[in-house]
């Protein structure tokens, strides 16, 4: 497991910025975490729950917007969510490919009071 | 309720720390390696070949990442200058060594006296991807019993390895294992990778294997050197 210190760094970010815009309470925070990330949105939710507690993250809503796999291909710039684990390219079949999707972690917006 | 746009990524507190520890290791002129794979690939066999070959030309450090017990830095400890053993049991991060543990492991290294720095880290192919740690080079092994299929399933560690380790070729002959499906799922991710196909029970391409590594070393201290 590694979302302890991952949903710490998660509280410290939402508290600064609700700090910065003297927000009294975080009612919301919009989290994306890619499908490839390696990061489970149950785990930081359990971590969350707990470190949050006495913040004025405690009640806060963690929202997750998860963007799957995707690849580039490098031969003609095809952005395609691969279907099985035979990567080749839907339309040139070229199997020269970057990973263009699903590797994201950060706090995209929150909504404070 | 107000909406504040925020845009800022999780894991930067993870590369700032690894980005000092890189700084620390460049003034040192210490050649960094960061040793990726899963389990029983042959992480600690590859680090004893490639000190047995190389200690000659290189003082050679280890860090030595595993969940629990001591039993690799036993292993290593006569061979390396120095090593240190991080036990993540009881951390909060327990699947990867991530760039805090590196910076506390820095602080009990005789940096000066160290040229090559070799990080084995946790055995495992998904959260080790995810966390710099201040290394110069990536490196991942993937041994011929794990199959051929390791980097279409793995996709993330592999794109980003700067050479990837085929381990354990004495037993192709045993193993269905199409070595030109691994290399062209690899290569098709990863087009600059260096692949080295080796064996430590045999030795058998250990030697290519250092022979970049020598030369890696050498890039690094020229480029340390013009720096100051």
């Amino acid at each position: 497991m590694h979302e302890l210190g991952i949903t710490e760094s998660i509280i410290n970010i939402a508290l600064d910025r609700a700090r910065e815009a003297q927000a009294g309470r975080i009612a919301k925070i919009n989290l994306v975490v890619g499908e490839l990330s390696g990061f489970v949105p149950d785990c930081i939710e359990f971590y969350f729950s707990s470190l949050s507690k006495g913040t004025i993250a405690e009640e806060a809503i963690l929202n997750f917007k998860v963007p799957p796999a995707q690849f580039r291909c490098r031969n003609c710039s095809t952005v395609f969510c691969p279907q099985d684990t035979l990567y080749t390219c839907p339309k040139c079949q070229s199997h020269s490919l970057e990973l263009a999707g699903g590797r994201e972690l950060y706090v995209e917006s929150m909504e404070v009071e | 309720m107000k909406k504040i746009e925020v845009i800022q990524n999780v894991l930067e507190a993870n590369q700032s720390i690894a980005a000092q520890n890189q700084l620390l290791l460049d003034n040192h002129k210490v050649l960094t390696v960061n040793i990726m794979s899963s389990p029983g690939a042959g992480k600690t066999s590859f680090i004893l070949q490639t000190i047995a070959r190389l200690k000659n030309k290189l003082r050679i450090a280890v860090v030595e990442g595993d969940v629990a017990s001591t039993i690799d830095a036993e292993k290593v400890k006569n061979e390396a200058v120095a090593v240190v053993q991080i036990t993540t049991r009881y951390m909060s991060e327990n699947c990867t060594l991530i760039a805090t543990m590196i910076s506390r492991a820095l602080q009990s290294l005789p940096l000066e006296d160290i040229d090559l720095l070799l990080i084995e880290n946790i055995g495992n192919l998904i959260c080790p991807s995810e966390f710099a740690l201040g290394e110069h080079k990536r490196i991942v092994i993937s041994s011929i019993p794990e199959g051929d299929d390791k980097p279409a399933k793995y996709p993330m560690i592999f794109s980003d390895a700067d050479a990837v380790v085929i381990n354990k070729i004495d037993l192709l002959p045993y193993i269905d294992f199409d070595i030109s499906s691994f290399q062209s799922t690899l290569v098709g991710l990863n087009p600059k990778v260096k692949i080295f196909k080796v064996s430590c029970k045999t030795g058998d391409g250990i030697e290519n294997w250092c022979s970049w590594l020598l030369n890696e070393k050498t890039n690094h201290q020229f480029k340390q050197t013009k720096k100051r």
